[in-house]
């Protein structure tokens, strides 16, 4: 094999057009005449609405449509819920537009659609609604309570859900151990905040009856279905594409936000091109979000530290509404047990109702929520049985060669019983407690106590179930014209460098510089068969798709090759954009000539083409047909790759902090990680995956708490008072890479998108209440802020 | 003088060398001029509230939020955006150079604003020894939310070194 870019830090294919701000994101496309939406949200977190006027909006010059449900026909339904589960016995989803009732602050009432978004703002504040505001429910940990208002009047205590799933014996395990330990942790609630809000532009062409959708969204392809449906439309005349996207972080992945349906609904109504494009008020209250959840996790231990068994019981607060089905609760639910060996587990959730914004999948799925609990009660049962807490992990991982390790009873995302297919833990934990000097902490700790200062030392290990199917597919082409490669796969990119790493991929199987691959995603013209962007999959599913259809397309490139070269495929080599005999580089043709050749010819239309015609048959026979039977034209092949189950990546991350006792600021003084994706097909851009995910993390360890009051008003719903990390909040990581290839694909990979959120509010937990040892503080929640640290010092006695 | 937020105003904006003349709502932001009077969608609008940075851009040669200014604000000024970064021959000037080398950006959405907050920086400073400290000072007044801002401080500081470092 020539010269492999896999493994390689390959410069990004996307830059160049990015820096220039050449890039093509939604707002970006520019459609003749189009006009805008807008919407009336709801002010209030539970009312009736009891009247609405739009008629002064109406009659706004420059306003062309104002909607309420009573004007959507058959589109005013329950939007669809995504992803049925037999526990799910009380799925509830919204309208396009609210009927009768508003369930959380920033709830679609109405719709504007007019010259410009400023002329349809001025015509929302000429909505009149009444509303009569009903009881409110907003703390999710008391929202299945008897005696708790409901949220939906025909789900009773606000349960959308109530799920056990359990893996072993645990009344066995708990019987059998030495000592059985309870705690309570809490996750509060956060979201993914791209920096590029949602927005859509809708193109009806009438007299083809074919509708577009420029989205920026993670699922092109089961929007395109949706969209399909919703409108009695063949797939086919449906075409969504996701441009460039300014970040999705799971944001985006779920559908039909009501804009989806309400701006193709415009487009064809009125004959014009409609955008929408939300603004940041508007993604606080309207846009997903997730994170809190509260869990009372018990273990059965061995004094020698060993976990026999666990039972956890969570509640998940799911908003207003469920559309997503289960997925994050899930996730956690499966994600509990991490690393370590746990034979007996049991996890029961109630999925909770709130008027609250609807909560769907935000990088980590559920996972920190799971490593938070088990990671921090580890902590304390070490600190109970005074065993240090990184021997406690290494005393309860999987071993290499425990694997597959196998969960039966607890079921996955995909629908398949938890199986680790592969990891090494301790390998990774050797390597951080190595790097970050562990051993000699202590006393450091200790050296700075006498100078009044407070370190602390954090370690939190995690798994990551990644690469789940269905499946994706990838349509490779080499063009005769120019040589360049096509790659197209149907999921979505939100610049994780899909357009490098399968341009890698591809480019290694056909010996050309990857910068000779133009890789289409998210387009479903390009692409029509294929799932989504989420669970870290990406790389794994469509990097595998890739991988079959460029071999594919090499095994007949260097088919048609011997033929022109008059050899055999096996003394055949490509590199730089030829295929040559392996020894005699001389004998040899472009790869872009033998795409020409590929394509019998009658007409010589270039000097490609003419070279082409002179070679012998690319099939080898000049008495046969052009086109032999069972072949097709060009040099191209469609693969897909579906994966037998999810492949589970792993880390370890350890942090040392310091809590400054006069403006209890956390500070981080040393971040090092060490991760295991399998193969690395790019190293910086994997690097650039974990260490944008730290930053997210650290944001939900210190930073980021969306704060609705008991109205259900979310009092910070802006960047002056949500607060995002900016680069004096995130520390320099220290990145260390294992690979432990995944048996389940040939690649070797796995997936590493969502690897840097998982742990890092657990170990900053661990590294503060590592810090604030003296005072005995147990940081059992996060984020934790400053002003709460405070309080805990303070009736510690510790400060005055 | 003061107008009707929907009257019509005439502007003549200069966007990196360009006159840009035409008539405008006054209250039309200058982020929204410049992207689709101007048709430059490079500079991108991330909050409208003046606190994530990606709608940077220099007015009269000194970094501003383009979501806090009117377009009638800018009346007669001289506007440097994202596109007026790279050479007349297209060639990504160092500063992009050094983006593109240390993995600095990732969906680019937040980039343009980045671009134009280090330029003045650099430019105010013309050094080539500057601290990390110092460079997430710098860049502490906009968001990413994809890469984790070590890598744009390794572009600066690789900017900044190429840019001002001594010959051998």
């Amino acid at each position: 094999m020539a010269t492999r870019t896999f493994g390689e830090s390959v410069l990004r294919n996307e830059d160049e057009r990015l820096l220039r701000g050449r890039g093509m994101y939604v707002d970006d496309i520019e459609a003749t005449d189009a006009y805008h939406a807008g919407f009336v949200r709801s002010p209030f977190a539970a009312a009736r609405i009891t009247s609405i006027d739009v008629s002064a909006a109406r009659e706004l010059p420059g306003v062309h449509l104002v909607w309420t449900c009573d004007d959507l026909g058959r589109f005013d339904i329950e939007l669809p819920l995504l992803i049925p589960h037999p526990a799910l016995t009380h799925p509830k989803t919204q309208r396009p537009l609210a009927r009768d009732r508003v369930y959380y602050v920033g709830q679609a009432v109405a719709f504007i659609v007019a010259d410009s978004r400023y002329i349809a703002e001025d015509a929302a504040e000429l909505v009149e609604i009444e509303y009569e505001p009903l009881d409110v429910v907003v703390d999710y940990r008391t929202s299945a309570d008897e005696g708790t208002s409901l949220v939906h009047d025909d789900v009773p205590s606000n349960t959308a859900c109530h799920f056990v799933q359990s893996c072993g014996d645990t009344e066995k395990a708990f019987a059998e151990a030495d000592r059985i330990v309870k705690y309570e942790f809490e996750i509060t609630r956060s979201a993914g905040h791209p920096m590029e809000t949602r927005g859509c532009l809708a193109e009806w062409h009438e007299r083809r009856g074919e509708l577009t959708l420029w989205n920026s969204t993670q699922a092109s392809i089961p929007l395109r279905g949706g969209l399909a449906s919703l409108f009695g439309l063949a797939e086919d005349k449906v075409r969504v594409v996701a441009p460039d996207t300014g970040g999705g972080f799971g944001t985006k992945v779920y559908f039909f936000y009501p804009d989806e349906v309400l701006v193709p609904l415009a487009a064809m109504t009125l004959n014009r091109p409609v955008k929408f494009i939300e603004d940041r008020s508007e993604h606080f209250v309207a846009s997903n979000q997730e994170r809190a959840q509260t869990h009372e996790i018990e273990l059965a231990i061995k004094e020698d530290g060993t976990v026999l068994g666990l039972r956890d019981t969570f509640i998940h607060d799911t908003g207003a509404f469920i559309p997503y089905g289960i997925a994050v609760a899930q996730v956690a639910s499966c994600s509990i047990a991490g690393p370590y060996r746990i034979p007996n587990i049991e996890v029961e959730f109630k999925a909770v109702y709130t008027n609250t914004t609807t909560v769907s999948p935000y990088r980590g799925c559920g996972r920190p929520q799971a490593c938070f609990t088990i990671e921090r009660a580890l902590d304390k049962v070490a600190d109970e049985l005074g065993i240090d807490k990184a021997e406690i992990r290494r005393r309860n991982f999987i071993q290499p060669d425990e694997f597959p390790y196998n969960r039966p009873g607890l079921v996955f995302a995909d629908g398949l019983p938890v199986t680790l297919d592969s990891g090494s833990y301790e390998a990774a934990l050797d390597i951080v407690l190595r790097e970050i000097d562990y051993a000699n902490f202590a006393q450091r700790q200790e050296e700075a106590r006498t100078e009044g200062r407070y370190l602390g030392i954090g370690i939190a290990c995690y798994v990551e179930g990644t690469g789940l199917g269905p499946y994706e597919g990838a349509h490779v082409q080499v063009h005769g014209t120019t040589g360049r490669v096509l790659v197209a796969t149907g999921l979505t990119s939100q610049g994780q460098g899909h357009q490098t790493v399968f341009a890698q991929i591809a480019a290694d199987q056909l010996g050309i510089d990857p910068s000779m691959v133009d890789v289409v995603t998210g387009d479903t013209d390009a692409m029509q068969w294929g799932v989504a962007t989420f669970a870290s999959r990406a790389a794994v599913v469509s990097g595998s798709a890739v991988h079959k259809a460029a071999k594919a397309v090499r095994t007949q490139a260097f088919e048609f090759a011997a033929n022109m070269l008059e050899c055999a495929p096996g003394d055949l080599e490509a590199e730089d954009g030829r295929i040559f005999v392996k020894g005699s580089p001389d004998r040899s043709v472009a790869l872009k000539t033998v795409a020409t050749a590929s394509n019998p010819l009658r007409y010589a239309f270039d000097e490609d083409a003419a070279v082409a015609t002179q070679f012998a048959s690319v099939y080898g026979d000049v008495q046969g047909p052009p086109l032999p039977e069972g072949k097709a034209p060009g040099l191209e092949s469609w693969e897909y790759y579906s994966p037998p189950h999810a492949t589970w990546a792993s880390g370890v991350h350890a942090a040392i902090v310091e809590v400054d006792l006069k403006t209890l600021q956390v500070r981080y003084q040393r971040y090092v990680c060490a991760h295991d994706c399998g193969a690395v097909i790019n190293p910086m851009i994997v690097e650039g995956q974990v260490c944008g995910g730290i930053a997210q993390g650290v944001g939900g360890a210190l930073y980021e708490r969306l704060d609705y009051d008991e109205s259900g008003q979310l009092r910070n719903a802006s960047f002056m008072d949500f607060l995002i990390p900016y680069a004096t909040e995130v520390p320099r990581v220290e990145l260390h890479h294992l690979e432990t290839p995944s048996p389940l694909n040939e690649l070797g990979i796995k997936g590493v998108g969502e690897a840097g959120t998982i742990p890092v509010a657990a170990l900053t937990a661990s590294a503060v209440t590592d810090a604030l040892k003296p005072f005995g503080i147990e940081i059992d929640h996060a984020p934790i802020f400053p002003s709460e640290l405070y309080a805990l010092l303070r009736e510690a006695g510790a400060i005055t | 003088m003061s107008v009707e937020p929907e009257q019509v105003v005439d502007v003549n904006i200069i966007i990196n060398g360009t006159e840009c003349a035409t008539s405008v709502p006054s209250r039309m932001l200058l982020s929204d001029f410049i992207r689709h009077e101007a048709g430059l969608t490079g500079t991108h609008v991330g909050c409208e509230h003046g606190v994530c940075g990606c709608c940077t851009v220099m007015i009269d040669g000194v970094s501003a939020r383009s979501c806090l200014a009117f377009a009638v604000q800018c009346d007669g000024s001289e506007i440097r955006t994202v596109e007026g970064l790279a050479a007349v021959d297209d060639t990504l000037n160092p500063l992009q150079q050094a983006f593109h080398e240390c993995h600095a950006l990732q969906c680019g959405f937040c980039t343009p604003g980045f671009l134009m907050a280090i330029t003045e920086f650099l430019d105010r400073n013309q050094r080539a020894d500057f601290s990390e400290t110092e460079v997430r000072e710098a860049i502490s007044g906009n968001l990413c939310r994809c890469t984790g801002y070590t890598s744009i401080v390794d572009a600066v500081l690789l900017a900044a070194k190429r840019m001002y470092g001594k010959e051998d």
